[in-house]
């Protein structure tokens, strides 16, 4: 079985996210890049099934070279392979046309649920919907019995089981599998797997980011006495008027 | 401007932020058309024209009331078409984004999803979508003529503009090959508030010490009518289900009220709560995070204050 598992290279879940140029350009300024948290899940998943049915792993990521460090993670991590699509991500469509361009012929195509930049949370339904073939998302459990995956879906308030057949694309989360972390005979032998760097396929963009805005900051907090509670209600009603 | 809103049910009846879909595309201006798959109760149908829609379209065939996102992407790109629509307007959910995102390539139209405002329409087609997990926004411009909106929880307010809509059915095409996933089986908490789609919120964190405490949490969430959540560690510890983990990798909430109770307010967390219009925390460490993050808090033990805020709560009433 041939699995591709598409990852997003992504500002740490802890990053301070600031704007340059007018904003309209993403501040990287001390920040520290990570896979996707989701798409972390998606590769951990597929490893599994390589370890445990014989699959082999190939991961992709859309982005310019400063994306390989990433990308060497996830060979550490035990992808047995890689390509990069040269090209900046700049939205979903794009994104998911050059996911397709790469992914015919593998048996099933894991990624996260959504990038956590952008959280658009659609590619792999595009990327579906282009190869003709299931997307399910966000998958939490994922197995599979001949030609045919058993997923468990999370829904608002509750999850469905799913079957649908081989090949696949879905969208990941936890608790699908524990994140792994590389050992060092895997980041010795990530620096020999190869790495393709291909060229994009060119579209039309549909969707044109013009400008960036931060939340508006937050008033300092009043705090209210622990033997006080009552003064907590009637706050929320007469000054918040959220009750 | 034609506008078609698909419209989400849950038991026959219409969700909530489908109803602000439904707002949000009589905000645009333009004709308004609700759409409906499914089985649904004919009153509920008729109601959706109280929040601007003019009609309401019902495709009620049986076979659609298994959520195939590849069936119903199908069905409403072909909606779309038969209603001469220039922007499909739903809100985002486990089902509604993705067959979004579908109905765009279809019909090649541009697609923006987590939509939090109006669009602005002076220079080119313009919206307001929240990025970095609620941490920022981007304005991006949806250049095609087509557009597919999927809006965020409060992008728009639900307020009653109108009076009935009346109700025609739509005889939808359904293609074999399109029922490409089988759901087995749906396990779903009933008759709780859907934590996605609640104005108040009560979550529990670390500090509530271990599951057999919930009954307090919850007894506070039932006096408010609130739905209850909690922090990634109780998830996966397994306090709780993974449902109700409220954060960046887990559910992200937009209600009126969120109220965090023993939890310190890791970044992460936050990512997932940012959107509350007003935040509660009440931690017994004064030094937590999260008091930096909230509009009120409250330095003192769980275990003694909810009860005592409880009975608050229903004093008040």
């Amino acid at each position: 079985m041939k699995i591709l598992v598409c990852i997003s290279h992504v500002p740490d879940t802890t990053s301070k996210i600031a704007f340059i140029d007018n904003s309209t350009k993403f501040d990287t300024t001390g920040v520290q890049y990570i896979i996707g948290p989701y798409d972390d899940y998606a590769l951990a998943r597929a490893i599994e099934l390589k370890e445990s049915s014989g699959a082999t792993v190939t991961v992709l990521n859309v982005g310019l070279a400063d994306t390989e460090p990433t990308i060497r993670k996830a060979l550490a991590i035990g992808a047995d392979d890689a390509i990069r699509v040269n090209a900046e991500p700049t939205d979903s469509l794009f994104v998911a046309t050059q996911i397709a361009e790469h992914a015919k012929g593998y048996d099933l195509i894991l990624m996260g649920r959504e990038s956590i930049d952008f959280n658009s949370g659609v590619v792999h339904a595009m990327v579906g919907e282009m190869l003709g073939i299931p997307s399910v998302s966000p998958v939490m459990k994922l197995d599979i019995e001949g030609t045919k995956v058993k997923m468990s879906k999370e829904i608002e308030g509750g999850k469905e089981q799913v079957e649908a057949s081989l090949p696949l694309v879905a969208g990941c989360q936890e608790p699908i599998a524990e994140w792994k972390i590389p050992n060092m005979r895997g980041i010795m032998s990530a620096r020999t797997k190869a790495l393709k760097v291909v060229e994009p396929k060119t579209s039309e963009q549909s969707v044109v980011a013009k400008k960036y805005e931060l939340p508006a900051p937050k008033g300092a907090v009043k705090m209210i006495s622990a033997d006080n509670v009552g003064e907590l209600v009637t706050r929320l009603k007469t000054e918040a008027k959220v009750l | 401007m034609n506008i078609l809103v698909f419209v989400e049910t849950s038991e026959g009846k219409a969700r909530k932020t489908s109803l602000e879909a439904v707002a949000y595309a009589k905000g645009m201006g333009g004709t308004v058309t609700a759409i409906v798959l499914g089985a649904a109760d004919v009153n509920e149908l008729q109601s959706i024209g109280k929040y601007g829609a003019t009609k309401v379209l019902h495709a009620a065939d049986a076979k659609l009331n298994e959520h195939v996102i590849q069936v119903y992407s199908s069905v409403l790109a072909k909606a779309m078409q038969d209603e001469n629509t220039d922007v499909l307007v739903l809100a985002n959910s486990s089902l509604g984004t993705p067959v979004a995102a579908k109905v765009a390539i279809k019909t090649g139209a541009s697609f923006a999803s987590n939509v939090t405002e109006l669009p602005d329409t002076s220079a080119g087609f313009v919206v307001k979508r929240s990025i970095y997990t609620g941490k920022a926004f981007a304005l991006v411009e949806l250049k095609n003529a087509k557009k597919v909106i999927a809006i965020k929880k409060n992008a728009a307010e639900l307020k009653e503009v109108g009076s009935n809509a009346q109700v025609s059915n739509y005889s939808a095409t359904l293609n074999d090959a399109d029922f490409n996933t089988k759901t087995l089986s749906t396990e779903k908490a009933t008759g709780d508030i859907l934590l996605p789609e609640a104005e108040i919120v009560v979550s529990g964190g670390r500090g509530m010490k271990g599951p057999e405490h919930w009954g307090i949490l919850e007894a506070l969430a039932k006096a408010l009518h609130a739905a209850t959540g909690c922090s990634k560690p109780v998830s996966d510890m397994g306090w709780r289900p993974h449902h109700e983990h409220v954060g960046q990798t887990g559910v992200k909430v937009a209600p009126q009220l969120y109220i965090a109770v023993g939890i310190s307010g890791a970044i992460q967390h936050l990512a997932g709560v940012n959107s509350s219009k007003c935040i509660v925390v009440i931690n017994k460490d004064a030094d937590a995070p999260f008091f930096k993050a909230a509009d009120y808090g409250i330095v003192g033990d769980a275990f003694d204050i909810l009860p005592k805020l409880t009975e608050a709560v229903l004093a008040a009433k």
